[in-house]
């Protein structure tokens, strides 16, 4: 329990410190919503070590902390809508068992994508902003390989240490 | 990275240029071409493309007109019966909710449709 709890609070810190990292790199495309998504690396790497729930727990608190300390509560309620959208398809895209950390990162990525852009549809008002998703699709599905390949050697070399708190 | 992974990019990928194809096609179908409207008294005489260069005679009753004149994309009115001619000093209109308006002759043109004003988007 302890060991677990330990493990959940360094992977907080680290999709906490990644979150910041991203804030500091203006990435601007002429679309918004266009990031690396780099806290997806450790939420895709807790879910394939310590499992859905956890990776749900750590995603939650990672995007209010960061929602709170480098945005605002608009661009929170953008992040939940993308983190929780985009963390309930990687853990089906895990449990369907047809990908590898790589593929259900892409879809992360994407979904992540599909659920701000849902939302800013709802509370602007304004459908056209579907416009974006093509440009969108893309950009998540290279960040999402990159991420995801890193989090695939990640999981690899990591999954034993974390794995451990189950065996506890 | 299995193979299954590289169908899923590559199904991702071909989904967005479908849908990337599809709403550039939905976009220039729909969107409507730029119209000055011509309003007399509250009542609407006419439409005329902006893209179509021409000159109309509005006729208002008890003997006023207007002439519209369409060119270059932008609507002017360059001939008016009214006695302050302020229609016609002002310059001619060819961005989305501008008008020009002879207030003697009830007469009001107003651009539809026409691309977004940049600097004075704010105050239409």
């Amino acid at each position: 329990m302890a060991k677990k709890a330990a493990y959940m609070g360094m992977l907080t810190a680290l999709a906490f410190v990644f979150s910041y990292i991203e804030a500091l790199l203006p990435i601007n495309l002429g679309v918004p919503g266009v990031k690396l998504g780099l806290a997806n690396l450790v939420v895709i790497v807790a879910l394939y070590t310590m499992g859905g729930r956890a990776a749900f727990t750590l995603s939650l608190v990672r995007i209010v902390l960061a929602g709170l300390t480098f945005g605002n509560l608009a661009s929170m309620v953008y992040s939940l809508a993308g983190g929780m959208l985009s963390l309930l398809v990687m853990a089906a895209g895990k449990k369907a068992g047809l990908f590898s950390a790589t593929g259900v990162s892409v879809l992360g990525g994407v979904s992540h994508n599909v659920g701000q852009i849902l939302v800013a549809v709802l509370v602007m008002e304004n459908t056209k902003l579907v416009y974006y998703l093509p440009v969108l699709a893309l950009s998540g599905t290279a960040a999402g390989v990159l991420v995801g390949i890193l989090a695939a050697i990640l999981v690899k070399r990591l999954g034993k240490v974390i794995g451990d708190w189950k065996a506890l | 990275m299995k193979k299954n992974d590289l169908i899923l990019v590559g199904g991702i990928l071909l989904l967005a240029l479908a849908a990337y194809v599809g709403i550039s096609w939905y976009s220039a179908v729909s969107t409507k071409e730029a119209e000055a409207v011509v309003v007399v008294d509250g009542k609407e005489q006419g439409r005329y493309p902006l893209h179509q260069d021409a000159t109309v005679e509005i006729r208002v009753e008890g003997g006023g007109y207007n002439h519209l004149e369409i060119r270059e994309g932008a609507a002017d009115i360059v001939g008016a019966s009214c006695p302050d001619k302020l229609c016609v000093k002002q310059r001619p209109v060819d961005k989305q909710g501008e008008s020009l308006v002879c207030l003697p002759n009830r007469v009001v043109v107003e651009i539809e449709n026409g691309q977004e004003a940049g600097v004075d988007g704010t105050t239409h």
